[in-house]
């Protein structure tokens, strides 16, 4: 059995949650502050969650084909998103994106809007208030956010063969690799890549079970002082 | 040093128009609820923006409308005590003191120390919020607001969270802030023994507008307006016409009483305390029968609410009568006729 396809997995999963940590706290920062437009712009933001993933896929590959403007841009640089490892990265960031930033924004809309205000009357810097005040009062919804989509770019099937394609070894994640088994009459390895699937979402949800009920006991412990 | 305020804004349907000026002093802001006290106070700390007027603090413009000037909260150095006292719950006592103080390391902390200090919070500085008590949580709130050395102090109804007992005790926290601050403060409130006890003036926001400033000895004692009467705990009031100088028809109680002032052409109210009605022997002048309605037990007085005889209706305007449990012999009871004085000079004359 060959193991590429796990740590391409892991690769793509972690570089895509690190890229959409900062996009969606930063798109819910954005929503959340401006006036006008923030309905628009929320649509715009969710809709990677409502359309099926190979309509995404199927954009991206629009939008980074060579034939427009913004692929042969990259590829004057020597940078090949389709059917590259950046590629499923991409897919992948754009998939699990509406899942962080739809509860970064809910926790941020969960958080006292007096003490925002008072850290303004007492001079502190909208630079201070987002990161040392809005960002660890959303502390669990922001973990939350992460590990969700963290999982989803994990998983991630219909957009990432859309754009990066199944190059095994190059671009076959583990998602990939259980359905090219099952065509090829391969029951046996599509079985140990579900297991090794399982395994990894089943440790996931565990943690951020055994981590939410520390946070629990924690409070409870220190309302107790 | 002072702060002029002439701003207006509307929100749906209420608008907000107000104007005032106050120097270094105590100016208490009297209201009921959603009369637009703390939308005053927020548009003065620049957190709302007013649609339009003039904000100077100290000669400095922090909001103009005409000349596009409205400065950040940031710039403003306007102290604000919010209600639920608003503070970091992710920072520690001494971090939340810390936030307001702009000066190097070494200065910053002796500031923080004097103020922990101050407000008695030794032992409690690397406690979170949600560790101390209310009482508690309100010095640190006074603390951080006074740390960063403002140059106007702005307190919203900064006992409403508070129980009967922490009150007090705050209170006279508060009062030796006052005694040690050069500057204007704002105290937003809806209590009015507190604003007697702790402030110099007092203006009443009724609607979204200020109904008049006084003094706060003129303010009790003579109040203008029906609203400002009630928010001085004035408990009985009827739409009154005049009939001479001197003589006005109560209408709600059916009742003509003389009056020692001289009663203005545009009266609307007649007001009079509770407390100073007082039992006679004979009718005549400004005494009347009436009949005792109801007889409630307070805590430390009782409350006969009683109605003129003649207005046989059952909701029949009350006329509410205070009477101290010390002097309360218990000879009066339901449905009993009394005779019933009003003291002309204490008969409150109103307009609106």
């Amino acid at each position: 059995m060959q193991l590429s396809p796990l740590i391409i997995s892991l690769q793509v999963a972690c570089v895509a949650t690190f890229i959409t940590f900062f996009c969606g706290i930063a798109a819910a920062r954005l929503v959340l502050k401006i006036k006008k437009g923030q309905n628009l712009l929320d649509v715009l933001f969710t809709l990677p969650l409502v359309l099926p993933p190979t309509v995404m896929g199927f954009f991206l590959l629009l939008v980074f084909g060579t034939n427009n403007p913004l692929g042969q841009l990259l590829a004057t640089f020597g940078i090949k998103v389709v059917f590259s490892l950046g590629g499923a990265i991409i897919a992948a960031a754009t998939v699990s994106f509406p899942l962080m930033y739809r509860t970064a924004r809910g926790a941020f809309e969960q958080i006292d809007i007096n003490t925002i205000y008072a850290a303004r009357t007492l001079g502190a810097s909208e630079q201070w208030i987002f990161w040392k005040l809005i960002v660890p009062l959303s502390g669990p919804g922001i973990i939350a956010g992460t590990i969700l989509a963290f999982t989803r770019a994990l998983g991630e099937f219909g957009a990432t063969i859309m754009l990066a394609g199944n190059i095994p070894g190059k671009t076959q994640t583990m998602s990939v690799a259980i359905y090219t088994a099952v065509q090829a009459g391969n029951r046996q390895l599509a079985y140990q890549w579900v297991a090794i699937i399982c395994t990894i979402s089943l440790i996931t949800i565990l943690l951020m079970n055994y981590w939410s009920n520390y946070q629990k006991r924690r409070q409870q412990r220190e309302v107790k002082l | 040093m002072s702060l002029q305020v002439e701003i207006s804004k509307k929100l749906g349907n209420f608008t907000l128009d107000v104007a005032f000026s106050a120097t270094d002093e105590i100016l208490a802001i009297l209201g009921a609820s959603g009369c637009g006290k703390s939308m005053t106070l927020k548009c003065i700390a620049g957190i709302e923006k007013p649609d339009k007027g003039r904000i100077v603090l100290n000669d400095r413009v922090l909001y103009d409308s005409a000349a596009h000037i409205n400065l950040t909260p940031q710039q403003r150095q306007a102290g604000y005590l919010f209600q639920n006292y608003a503070l970091f719950p992710n920072l520690t006592v001494d971090a939340n003191i810390g936030v307001g103080v702009k000066a190097p390391a070494a200065a910053k902390r002796q500031i923080i120390n004097e103020k922990i200090k101050e407000f008695y919070l030794e032992g409690q500085e690397n406690k979170f919020p949600h560790q101390l008590s209310g009482g508690q949580q309100q010095r640190v709130a006074l603390a951080r607001m006074l740390a960063q050395q403002p140059q106007l102090i702005m307190l919203d109804e900064p006992f409403a969270a508070l129980d009967n007992h922490l009150q007090w005790q705050t209170e006279q926290q508060i009062r030796r802030i006052f005694d040690s601050f050069s500057g204007t403060v704002l105290f937003v409130s809806h209590n009015r023994d507190e604003v007697y006890r702790l402030c110099d003036r007092a203006a009443v926001l009724d609607h979204g507008h200020i109904d008049f400033i006084s003094d706060k000895h003129s303010f009790f004692d003579s109040p203008r307006t029906a609203a400002s009467a009630q928010l001085t705990g004035c408990q009985n009031i009827s739409s009154a016409t005049k009939i001479d100088a001197h003589t006005v028809i109560a209408n709600d109680w059916q009742l003509s009483l003389t009056t020692k002032a001289i009663v203005p052409d545009d009266i609307a109210y007649v007001g009079y305390r509770s407390h100073y009605l007082y039992p006679a022997t004979s009718i005549g002048g400004n005494v009347y029968p009436l009949k005792i309605k109801r007889i409630i037990e307070d805590s430390f007085s009782m409350i006969i609410l009683m109605v003129n005889p003649d207005n046989s209706s059952d909701n029949a305007p009350t006329i509410r009568w205070k009477v101290d449990k010390n002097i309360w012999q218990d000879n009066y009871h339901e449905q009993q006729i009394v005779n019933i004085g009003f003291n002309p000079e204490k008969i409150m004359l109103l307009n609106k």
